[in-house]
């Protein structure tokens, strides 16, 4: 799958981005980019680094030393972040809000959109993931498939540009895993810059242009998806290919 | 044992000559009602505004509330009253001493002020664990949409935390209601101290015992369901656990 690329900046550029806690190296010098409306796929095992990488996007980690520029600007931490939407492994709703107020809060507060406004896009959006009808419930009345739809609603609710997801469905049941990929590759259809953290191997196959696999902070393998998949280059890359596409 | 029992007591005047038993033990009632508001009045809103300043990352703040909470809630609240009311005086320069020992209701206010300061220690504690215990996420996930941290504490993370806590803090309410009674170590008037001005004036000391004792249960049966209504009304749909309620079907 190929996309048109534009002249402009990429969306995200990171220029050898490090990070440490104490004497732990977590980030070794990462270096890549993602187009406008690429959809990137972070693989790797477990403690490589996969969610701190996309954590550092939107700077919820701060980094010791390189840049990272969203839109070719290296903005402020808050402005950075009304700008891309995040979804994470165990949803994160706020319990105490409807489906309507977990999406209205930080338009309001953040973007100044009146009550009003605010339910108007988030009513359209809950239309978009296929929610209409839980509008008005709480998250704990919600299956988990539909608290990440609305977490994903929540996010764009913001008009962000770049969407970051951290294992959006590991925390899934199976039979729940279908319904939020297809919402998720739709994303990607229309054309949302998307960097995803998933071992969900055949949504990198369909939907990604481009894979970044990662081990002990370092990316140690960008590819265009069928490269990577066809002839991954690294040892590790290869392990964990077989192990999945083999099973 | 060769008590003489006698229920008829209350009605009559006592020794005192300000009127019968039974309203010597309501004025103290009153005193001890009082005591309890007004602390607790105190104690809610000074115990949240430290409890939530523990847990913002600014380090001066958070240490000067910690000192606080730790000060004040582990000395002995009987220490802490006669410090507050026989100590300080003492310690003050002349004029300003004997001014604060002749100020009208000396003892209810100092008691007024302890119990809220201790119950405040006491309550700063339960929010600051409450807010901590909170999924580390939530924070991330306000953040993440572009929310500052002070509207992350107030809109996402306070509101939850004090979901959490309501039980806790009922407990406190409780407590602190209990607590009056220690006034009377200073001379506050309040009901345990009436029952024992009733037994020493009357020798009937188990009928006198046995009207604090159930007022003191009525008073706090009242509190008791006005912190069950209220957790039943902050209740979130889904997650609602009423306690002593049974299931709703
Ligand atoms: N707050 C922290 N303090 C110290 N070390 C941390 C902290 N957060 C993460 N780490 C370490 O950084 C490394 C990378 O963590 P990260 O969460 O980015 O890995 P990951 O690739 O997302 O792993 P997983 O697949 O398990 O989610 C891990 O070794 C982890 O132990
Ligand atoms: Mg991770």
């Amino acid at each position: 799958m190929s996309r048109p690329l534009s002249g402009d900046r990429p969306a995200i550029e990171r220029d050898a981005v490090s990070k440490s806690y104490g004497s732990f190296a977590v980030l070794k010098g990462c270096t890549t980019q993602v187009a406008r409306g690429e959809v990137v796929v972070v693989c790797g095992p477990s403690g490589s680094g996969k969610s701190t990488l996309i954590k550092t996007v939107n700077a919820l980690e701060p980094v010791q030393s390189g840049t990272i520029r969203v839109n070719g600007l290296q903005v402020a931490p808050r402005r950075l972040r009304a700008r891309t939407g995040m979804v994470f492994q165990h949803f994160e709703l706020f319990p105490h809000l409807s489906v309507l107020g977990n999406l209205c809060l930080a338009q309001q507060k953040v973007l100044g959109r009146s009550a009003a406004g605010a339910e108007r896009t988030a009513r359209a959006l809950l239309e978009r993931v296929g929610l209409a009808a839980q509008a008005e419930k709480h998250p704990a009345q919600l299956s988990g498939g539909q608290q990440q739809r609305v977490a994903i609603a929540r996010a764009l609710a913001m008009n962000p540009e770049v969407m970051l997801f951290d294992e959006p469905t590991s925390a899934l049941d199976p039979e729940m895993v279908g319904e939020l990929l297809d919402v998720m590759a739709e994303l990607a259809r229309d054309g949302m810059t998307m960097m995803v953290v998933t071992h969900e191997m055949g949504f990198a196959r369909k939907v990604a242009d481009r894979v970044i696999f990662m081990d002990q902070g370092e990316i140690v393998e960008d590819a265009p998806c069928a490269a990577f998949f066809e002839t991954p280059r690294s040892e590790r890359a290869r392990a964990l290919l077989s192990r999945i596409l083999h099973h | 044992m060769d008590y003489a029992w006698n229920w008829a007591i209350f009605p009559a005047p006592s020794a005192d000559g300000t009127g019968s038993y039974l309203s010597l033990l309501l004025s103290g009632l009153g005193w001890t009602l009082a005591t309890a508001a007004l602390s607790w009045g105190l104690a809610l809103p000074l115990g949240m505004l430290l409890g939530i300043l523990r847990t913002l990352p600014q380090r001066g703040p958070r240490l000067a509330c910690d000192a606080y909470a730790e000060l004040f809630r582990n000395i002995p609240l009987i220490v802490q009253m006669f410090l507050w009311y026989v100590v300080l005086p003492e310690l003050l320069p002349e004029p300003a001493g004997t001014w604060l020992k002749r100020l009208p209701n000396a003892a209810f206010a100092t008691a007024v002020l302890s119990l809220g300061r201790y119950t405040a220690a006491r309550v700063s504690e339960q929010v600051r664990a409450g807010i901590e215990s909170l999924p580390r996420g939530q924070r991330q996930a306000g953040i993440a949409l572009g929310l500052s941290p002070a509207q992350v504490h107030a809109s996402v993370l306070l509101p939850n935390a004090l979901r959490i806590v309501l039980p806790a803090l009922a407990s406190e309410f409780l407590n602190n209601t209990k607590n009056t009674s220690v006034a009377m170590t200073i001379g506050l008037m309040e009901l345990t101290a009436r029952a024992r001005s009733m037994q020493e004036y009357s020798f009937q000391v188990f009928e006198a015992f046995a009207a604090a004792t159930l007022l003191y249960l009525a008073v706090n049966a009242v509190d008791v369901r006005a912190m069950a209504l209220a957790e039943r009304r902050l209740a979130l749909p889904g997650l609602s656990r009423p306690r002593g309620d049974g299931h709703a079907f």
